[in-house]
């Protein structure tokens, strides 16, 4: 700054002391309190999330202990219970809708990267899975009922799941796509190379080398789809009985066991919430506490499942 | 052909292993594909091209089923539906005005005040205040010489942008029991001190009674949250450096370059994700179902109980009889008619706000 001062064609007019970084400069005081401001926002909204950890923890860890797998929710004023079958329920109703959604999510992730990158049916799914990823999980539930509910006259754990695997197809497809893009085009030219058809150079070099990136995206879809309450409201409702009558309850032995009114965490959660008994509110806590840690896990691993496919 | 160039291309290298088991293992791998191969191709080929169309016409069977199934009650209240404002099953009178009005009032207070936090931590996490900062900080404390401290500005913003992420990751069931037992409780001395002291302000009329449309709204504001930061980052990112640079050329403090330069150059990026955040909001269920109280009033204040649209599926699905099924159908449609509405246009802008970017490149 020196050096420009003493420079002899130097206008006079320009104070350079205006130019100064200095705190007492209106400009630069306003470029620090800005700072200082979007610095404290952005912590400010990991209150929330680490506010809702605390309180899962300090009311949800109280009931902790192997009688929630156990045992079947309690009535009203009844001390002890547990959610063992909203637990299997969750994990049933999951596994239906993943068996739906991955085949197809990644069916049509292969065709769109793949076989017909360019055509119009390509750009008509990405834009059907960008719609679907805004479909209010609500209207998953709405079509699942008026599909499979209405047409099997019940309400199953089969219709949750169709409801679910509605929300899990965009996140999986669009994860797969990306995922199969990233493959190096040298490894697709080198299978093609030695007379690979297009199937075996997708089956054999193509879906192996994105599995990481393909896994991430399923985990990611799982987690959502087991924390969603709304699409299973009126499809798989809730139950406060095991699956089946013999032993071991927890596994449907039948179809019919299967096409009953399935219990979930999820569920369970909304309707203790607004219980007016202590016990059945402990509870919620409880089970939201078993939800959080499932639904965190699952992400987590997902995303380090991509941070070590990205590092490859 | 293929087996035969590979031997020919083998052969040479007479240093390696025994050639007879190379070129086994060269005809093994690559040899033209048999009829089975290209039928089985075939086959797949079809199967995923089959897939990727029943992908699109699901999204229009979704509509036109369930405009199908809502048919007799659109023809049965007509118009009439959308303005009425009772919502009564045992007389079969039906209205959805509050329930949209609602919808609209909780998320546009939700998506605002979800877009200020969010653009804010956009710009925290893509302006390098972090690295700025710690680097600072470690200066200032005359630790630079530690090896370790080097990665900590790149932890420290993973570590911000991997738990605002984890935000959208916890269910909205577990946001509403945590609404109930935190938020309210939190918000309600503020409401009674704002409806006492200015009153006369509309949107303060009326007190909070527990449940109502502000808690509502502040959670929605949490959820929308992830999703308008991290689609305003990546805007933001995307911003070419040169332009960046050009306005530190120019003498421009941090925040002239980012106010007056950097975020309108990512402007059709940052409304493109308020959109979708709002179109997000709209389609919310549980949190507004546990939150908003559940009642039909159509009020100014903030701190009247609501309903919405997704609440009132949510709230009278499980127990409806025929009558009101076909009614929760039609509101379902609207509802499927507003969000479809509102993400086709934000997914549009971001297409737009890309495409516009690429000519400044």
């Amino acid at each position: 700054m020196a050096a420009t001062a003493n420079r002899p064609d130097s206008p006079e007019s320009i104070d350079l002391a205006s130019l100064a970084w200095s705190l007492r400069q209106p400009r630069s005081a306003f470029s620090y309190a800005m700072s200082v401001v979007t610095g404290i926002m952005t912590v400010s909204a990991l209150v929330p999330l680490f506010s809702v950890l605390y309180l899962l923890i300090l009311r949800g860890g109280r009931h902790l202990g192997t009688a929630i797998f156990r045992e079947l929710p309690p009535a009203a004023m009844v001390a002890g219970g547990g959610f063992g079958n909203a637990i299997v329920g969750t994990l049933i109703v999951v596994l239906i809708a993943s068996a739906i959604s991955v085949p197809i999510g990644v069916l049509a992730a292969i065709y769109v990267a793949e076989f017909g990158p360019e055509t119009r049916i390509a750009a008509a799914v990405r834009f059907a899975a960008k719609v679907l990823t805004g479909l209010p999980s609500i209207l998953a539930g709405v079509f699942a009922f008026a599909t499979v509910v209405v047409t099997t006259g019940k309400f199953s754990a089969p219709a949750g799941g169709v409801a679910l695997a509605l929300l899990m197809v965009p996140t999986i497809a669009l994860t797969a796509e990306e995922a199969i893009k990233r493959v190096p085009a040298k490894m697709r030219e080198a299978a093609i190379g030695m007379g690979a058809t297009p199937t075996q150079v997708v089956t054999r070099v193509i879906l192996p080398t994105a599995m990481p990136g393909i896994l991430t995206g399923v985990m990611l879809a799982v987690a959502r789809a087991a924390g969603e309450t709304a699409p299973l409201l009126f499809t798989a409702l809730f139950s406060e009985y095991w699956m089946s009558n013999t032993s071991p309850q927890f596994l449907p032995r039948t179809l019919g066991d299967l096409m009953k009114p399935t219990a979930s965490l999820a569920v369970l959660i909304y309707n203790f919430s607004g219980s007016p008994f202590e016990n059945q509110i402990e509870l919620a806590w409880t089970a939201a506490l078993m939800l959080v840690i499932i639904v965190l896990f699952i992400n987590l691993a997902g995303q380090s499942l991509a941070k070590r496919s990205e590092s490859r | 052909v293929i087996a035969n160039e590979a031997r020919v291309i083998r052969e040479p290298s007479s240093g390696e292993p025994p050639e007879e088991s190379l070129t086994a293992a060269a005809q093994e791998i690559s040899q033209p594909p048999s009829g089975l191969d290209r039928g089985v191709d075939r086959l797949f080929r079809g199967t995923t091209l089959a897939v990727a169309w029943a992908t699109v016409l699901l999204v229009v069977y979704i509509v036109w089923h369930i405009g199908a199934v809502a048919t007799p009650a659109i023809q049965k209240h007509g118009a009439r539906f959308l303005v009425g404002t009772t919502w009564d099953a045992n007389r079969g009178e039906f209205g959805i005005l509050p329930a949209i009005v609602g919808t609209l009032y909780s998320s546009v207070l939700g998506m605002a005040i979800g877009s200020v936090f969010g653009i804010a931590i956009a710009i925290f996490l893509s302006e390098g205040f972090l690295s700025s900062g710690l680097d600072a900080a470690i200066k200032a404390l005359g630790l630079s010489d530690r090896r370790g401290l080097a990665r900590l500005p790149d932890l420290t913003e993973s570590f911000l942008r991997i738990t605002i992420e984890l935000l959208a990751a916890i269910p909205s069931v577990v946001y509403g029991l945590w609404g109930i037992f935190v938020v309210i409780p939190l918000v309600r001395p503020v409401a009674d001190w704002l409806n006492s002291h200015l009153g006369w302000f509309p949107p303060f009329s009326t007190p909070l009674s527990g449940p109502g449309l502000l808690p509502a709204a502040l959670v929605l504001a949490i959820m929308v949250l992830p999703t308008i930061s991290a689609i305003s980052r990546d805007a933001l990112i995307e911003v070419p450096p040169k332009i960046r640079e050009a306005a530190f050329g120019l003498g421009a403090t941090r925040w002239e370059a980012i106010l007056a330069v950097i975020v309108p150059t990512a402007s059709t990026g940052i409304f493109g994700a308020m959109i979708l955040g709002f179109g997000r909001a709209l389609g919310e269920t549980m949190a507004l179902a546990m939150l908003a109280g559940n009642a039909n009033v159509i009020s100014w204040s903030v701190f009247s109980p609501a309903n919405t649209l997704a609440a009132l599926l949510a709230n009278h699905f499980p127990e409806a009889g025929k009558l009101e099924v076909g009614a929760l159908m039609y509101a379902a449609l609207v509802l499927l008619a507003i969000t479809l509405a509102v993400n086709i246009v934000g997914t549009l802008i971001l297409q737009r706000a890309n495409a516009s970017l690429r000519g400044l490149r």
